[in-house]
Order: structure tokens, then sequence, then C-alpha cells
């Protein structure tokens, strides 16, 4: 591709790579049951909460760090890190938005997550997580009126203790896995949805995740709840100043829908990715699974991933009750040095349990891209069906794309289908799209956005548009 | 309005185009004949500015302007056109969204804005009809499993919303039935006007019998060795190339 592309196209630098200069208030470096206390008294928590913390921290004391991902990852010392951080003063959460420090506010109206009522995006409610602590919740009021609890996690263990008891750690137990393990010790604020009976939630929720403080982790907990016959659709965002160094984030997130209930979870996940080096970034290290509990339940994942130096994450389906549905849908782009480990397990345990799977990787630069996926059909899964669809794009030659799809099939009436591409964005289809006028990354970009179509449609409307520019411009710099 | 001039290409080591000069005039319909392998693909790449079509030496003029130091968009804002041979297929990209992106990128180069949706689709309608293009095409993705005339027709479609001053048509009537063929030179003739110019590149005479060409030139080897008017065409279709 000489001709075509030897201009070097500058980089467009991370929008989201400012930092909002607040004085934080950061509980000791270090990881202890001291800290845990600490942690655990600054959410003015019941002593239940704390106990089961110690027990996971107890747990943790044992386990390791898992080594099988497909990245190279620097070692973490999880001494030297800070596990909670606040803006100063922030005993509270503030009642209104008026108490809330402009200085915040400014920071997500910059990030393009304006709080204030009158200029939010109409028919979604947003809860803003800065560092350790949930800053400002919109529409809680409206949603409350038709029972729909939308808060800070740390609000819900206070105010529905009963709900948080039940369900926390009931998708993943406190005994999981290292990271996982650490997130139920040290974990601070996340959102909580409590979907009632029969109802369909009328607005998009959102929680918008930012990382400020520097060496300091977020261990961001959510827990999403969706009774007998109600349906939310829920979408995060995620991102983080630039720096030299690499940020821990480790969040759990868990979902429950009960008997003919659907919850519909999009992230658009666009943490600082490092520099073109390969010098700082956020290590994504994630744990989400969704438990269809009851029959005819449905739960599907939609995530876009572009950010991070590297994502680790399986957001994973139980299909316990019968006839429940589980889709994955994934766009993972990776540039630079980046290195992303992401798939999904579809657990199939109910009759007649279908789950869908499509990933779409592209891999640029000198990065690593590896889709990991496991199905797996039990004994009284009866009829149990999957389809996987597996494409990788590359960009360059540089790059890596791996593909490991795993099946266990104990349960001899079922079915999966799996299909597999790998494809390079062809110099006839770039200079077919540049003989009608577009520019090497307008055509490259165009391509792209049509390979992972199938999975940027299912997000919700307010978000298609965004997550096409995001697709594009991770990949700037990349062509040629 | 395009000047060639001692122009010499070559292709992964291979000196196709040798030589080659030719001039074309504004308003000017012109022909390019000859057998397989004799360099008439390669004109057309060279002047789009394909990768890989080394221009060894030699001098092309667009509007008096210098174009092979041109990268290919600019080449297309330009106002050079080329309809290809075999249209390439953009799995995921609606059609509608690909024509829409291409036109907004020609008027962002003229500093206009972007285009109406509401304006758009009626101007897609209009130009659809002419073509017999149905209206669901659109909503299909670019070329994928298009049969071999909505390929081509496809190709003319684009031609006319992108109003280029250059059109270059690499064996257009290949793929095309008798219908198709006829449809899709009426829509190219309505768009022959005095400030357009035409390089046809075409193996039969069938095409020319409906789009007139002012001249007819014969391929050999990567260099002109015959020109005339459209009976040459005719000559040639009868007595062959030798």
């Amino acid at each position: 591709m000489n001709k075509v592309s030897k201009d070097n196209f500058t980089q467009e630098k991370y929008k989201y790579g400012f930092v909002t200069e607040i004085e934080s208030e950061k509980i000791p470096k270090g990881l202890n049951e001291d800290v845990i206390k600490l942690i655990s008294k600054k959410k003015n928590e019941p002593d239940w909460m704390l106990d089961w913390r110690l027990s996971a921290f107890k747990r943790l004391e044992n386990m390791s760090v898992p080594k099988w991902a497909k990245a190279e990852i620097d070692e973490i010392d999880f001494q030297d890190l800070y596990y909670y951080s606040s803006p100063k003063d922030f005993k509270e959460k503030p009642k209104s938005l008026d108490e809330v420090d402009p200085k915040l506010l400014e920071t997500y109206e910059k990030l393009g997550i304006p709080l204030k009522e009158q200029k939010v995006l109409a028919g979604v409610a947003v809860d803003a997580v800065f560092d350790s602590v949930s800053v400002a919740t919109t529409f809680k009021e409206k949603l409350n009126e038709i029972g729909v609890i939308f808060c800070p996690i740390s609000e819900a263990i206070q105010k529905h203790p009963e709900l948080v008891k039940k369900y926390i750690g009931s998708v993943i137990p406190v005994t999981d896995h290292f990271y996982a393990t650490l997130n139920s010790a040290v974990f601070s604020d996340g959102s909580f949805v409590y979907i009632p009976k029969g109802v369909k939630c009328p607005m998009e929720l959102s929680t918008y995740f930012r990382i400020n403080a520097s060496e300091t982790g977020q261990f961001e907990r959510t827990l999403i709840i969706a009774d007998v016959g109600s349906y939310v659709s829920y979408l995060e965002g995620c991102t983080a100043p630039m720096r030299d160094e690499n940020q821990l984030h480790a969040a759990n997130v868990e979902l429950v829908a009960l008997d003919d209930a659907e919850i519909k979870y999009s992230t658009v996940q666009n943490w600082y990715p490092g520099d073109e080096n390969g010098k700082g970034g956020i290590y994504n290290f994630v744990t989400k699974r969704g438990l269809c509990k009851g029959k005819n339940s449905k739960i599907s994942w939609t995530q876009i991933e572009t950010g991070s130096a590297i994502t680790w994450k399986y957001p994973s389906c139980i299909l316990r009750g019968d006839n429940s549905i589980g889709e994955f849908y994934s766009v993972a782009i990776t540039n630079n040095y980046q290195q992303a480990d992401t798939g999904t397990k579809m657990i199939h345990l109910g009759k007649n349990t279908k789950s869908r799977i499509i990933s779409k990787g592209i891999s640029a630069g000198k990065s690593s891209n590896t889709y990991r996926g496991l199905v797996s059909f039990h004994k009284k899964a009866k009829n149990a069906k999957n389809f996987t669809q597996c494409d990788s794009l590359l960009v360059g030659s540089e790059c890596k794309a791996n593909t490991i799809p795993l099946t266990e099939n104990s349960s001899n009436s079922s079915s999966i289908e799996h299909e597999a591409t790998t494809s390079k964005i062809s110099d006839e289809q770039l200079f077919y799209c540049m003989q009608r006028g577009l520019d090497a990354e307008e055509a490259q970009s165009l391509i792209v956005n049509g390979f992972c179509k199938e999975v940027l449609q299912k997000l919700p409307m307010e978000f298609a548009v965004e997550a096409q520019k995001l697709v594009s411009i991770s990949l700037e710099g990349s062509v040629g | 309005m395009l000047e060639i001039k001692n122009l010499n290409v070559s292709v992964e080591e291979k000196q196709i185009l040798k030589n080659l000069n030719l001039n074309i005039g504004k308003g000017e319909v012109h022909a390019i004949m000859g057998p397989n392998g004799s360099g008439k693909s390669t004109i057309a790449h060279t002047l789009a500015g394909k990768p890989n079509y080394n221009v060894d030496s030699g001098e092309v003029n667009l509007n008096g302007e210098d174009l092979l130091s041109k990268d290919p968009y600019e080449r297309s804002l330009n106002g050079l056109f080329l309809a290809f041979q075999y249209p390439i297929e953009l799995p995921g990209v609606t059609n509608a969204s690909y024509l829409k992106q291409i036109v907004n990128a020609h008027r962002k180069s003229r500093k206009e804005t972007p285009i109406d949706a509401g304006e758009f689709l009626k101007i897609l309608k209009e130009k659809s009809k002419l073509l017999d293009i149905p209206m669901d095409m659109h909503s299909r993705f670019v070329n994928a499993g298009f049969s071999g005339g909505e390929k081509k027709k496809n190709e003319v479609l684009q031609m006319d919303l992108l109003n280029p001053s250059l059109i270059i048509m690499d064996e257009t009537d290949s793929g095309l039935d008798v219908d198709a063929l006829k449809t899709t030179a009426d829509a190219i003739n309505k768009l022959r006007n005095d400030e357009r110019s035409f390089i046809i590149i075409t193996h039969y005479l069938r095409l020319l019998e409906y789009i007139e060409p002012d001249y007819v030139h014969v391929f050999q080897n990567g260099s002109v060795i015959d020109t005339g008017d459209k009976t040459l065409a005719s000559r040639i279709d009868q007595e062959g190339y030798s």
C-alpha cells in the first residue's frame, strides 16, 4: 500500500485523558483487614457486609493471580495500591445536584455525560461513579415512582439489605477466582438495579465509571435483578486519564433474571489504552456473569471494547431456567500494543436453552486479540442449542488474532454450530472506496464499521452512533 | 482536458504501458479497444492511482494539473471516476449509507454542508429509476451478492451521483444482458455533455453501438497502434485486431 497511505496520519489523542484537579481523600495504601474495615466504615456498612468482605479476604490469602490469559501482564504489587479514593469532604452523597462539586459536574460534562436533568439525554438515567464513590444519580425519583430501584450499591446495602443480601455473590461466589474475590473484599461503588415484577423499565439505565486518582485501583460492583416478567436495558461507559502507570480496574457484575425477565447489558469500554509505545493504560480484569434463574428468561451482553492496555473479561450466562436464552455480542478492537483476551461462557443447565455468540475482533498495530469461549451443555440440558460466530479482522501485518472456542457436551440432544473467519482489509476494498473520494482513514473506518455492524446495531440507539465513532478513532494511525 | 505524454507503467517489474500518448478534449468520448493483455485496464488503473501500478516515466495532466502526484481520493475529488470491471464488495456497509458517504466526501471537498437525508433520498430515487434499480437494493450491502448487472448499474449510479468530469469505464458492458446494456447505455448517454469526457474500455462493438464514440483507439502491447472514428470499431469487430 505504498502510494495510497504513505501519509503519516497524526493519531488523535485519547480524548478523555484529562485529570480533574480535585483534592482526593485516600485511605492508606495496602491490602489488609484494616483497609477492608476502613472501606466498610467509610461506606457506613452494616456488620453482615463487613463480615462478607472479610470472608472473601480470608479466601484471597490462599489464592494466586491467574496466569493463563494470552497476555503479558506486568506483576502487580497489591500492597502498593490505593483501594479507596474519593473527592475530599465527600462524607455523604450529595442529596441534589446543587450540592455536587462543580468540578465534578464539569468533568462529566467534558466526558459528554451532562448530569443536570434539563441537559441529560432524554430517556437515559445515569449513575456517575468517580473513583470509589457515586457522585450523582439522575432520574432516581422518577424511576422510584414505578418501583424501579436504581442507586449506588453502597446506598442499596443500607436501604435494601434484604435484596443485596439475597443476591450478592449468588452469581459470582466469593470463592470464584483471584480478581473476583479481591473485588468482593475491597469493592467500593457501582450500581444497584432492581426491576419489580412485570415492570418494563421505561428508560435506559446507565453507569459512567471514571478513574481519576493515580495509583488507585477501581473495584466496581454492580448488581442487577430483574424480577418476574420485567425488562431492563442497562449501559456502562468507562474512561480514565492518560498516565504512564498501569492502573487496575477489577469489577464484578452480577445479573439475575427471574421467570420471563430480560436483561440487556451493554458496555462501551474506553479506558485509557496506553500510548503508541505501550506505556501506561488500564488493566481491565473484569468478571461479569448473568444467571438466567427463571424459565423463559433472557440475558444479553453487548460489549464494545476499545480501550485498556489489557482487557480480560468473559461476560457469561448461566442458563438454569428452562427455555432461557443467553446472548453475547462483542466487538473488541486492539491497536498499538494493546492486548485483549475476551469472550464468553454459556453454561446450559436447563431444557431448551439457547445461546448465541457473535464476536468480532479487530487487531491493528502490534496488538494481540484473542477470543476465548466456552459452551457447555450439562446432562439435563435437553435440546439445548448454541450458535457461535467468531470473525477476526487484521489491519496490517504485525498484529495477532487468536480464536479459542471450547465446548463441553454431556447432553446428547443438543446442537452446536460454530463459524469462524479471519480476514484482512483488502487493498482492493480500500482502493475502491478511495476511488470514490474517501481518504484512507475514512475508507478503513467504513469497512471496519461494516465488519462490526451486526454487533453495533445491538446497542441502544442513543449510543450506537457514538460507538461507531469510537470504532473509527480507535484505529486511527493504523492505516499503512 | 486529459493529456497523457510518453507514459511508461510497470506492474510487478513487468512493463505494461510503453510510451503511451493520448489527448482527450472536453466533452469527447474515446473508446479504447484491444486484445487481452494489451494494457487497456492498466491505463484505467494507472489514471485512478491504484497501488502497485508504478509509473516509470511520463506525464499526465487532468484539467491542467499534474495527476500522478495525487492520492486516489484526491483524483476522485478532482473529477476522475473509474467504473470498475469487477466492483468490490463491502460486507456490512449498506449501499444507501455508502452512497451518501461518498456524496458527502465530494460535498465536503467543495466546502458544502453534508446533504440532508430527505434530499438525498429524493435524488437517489430519481437516479435509481433511470437505471431501473429497485430501491430495496440500497438496503443491501454494497455489491455483496449483487448480480453482474446490478453491480454495473450501481457503478453507473455512483458515476451519476458524483458528477465527474472524466469518466473511465473499464469493460462496463461485460456481464450485462441486452436489456441491462440498453438501460445502462441510455443512462450513460444522459450523462454526456460538453464538459464531460469519457474513456470507454471495451472488447465489443455492442456497447459502442449505443454510446457512439468520437474516437476509437486500438491498443496493442501497451501503446496505441491505430486511431480512427467509430467506423474503426466496426472494422475491428468484423476483421479482428490483426
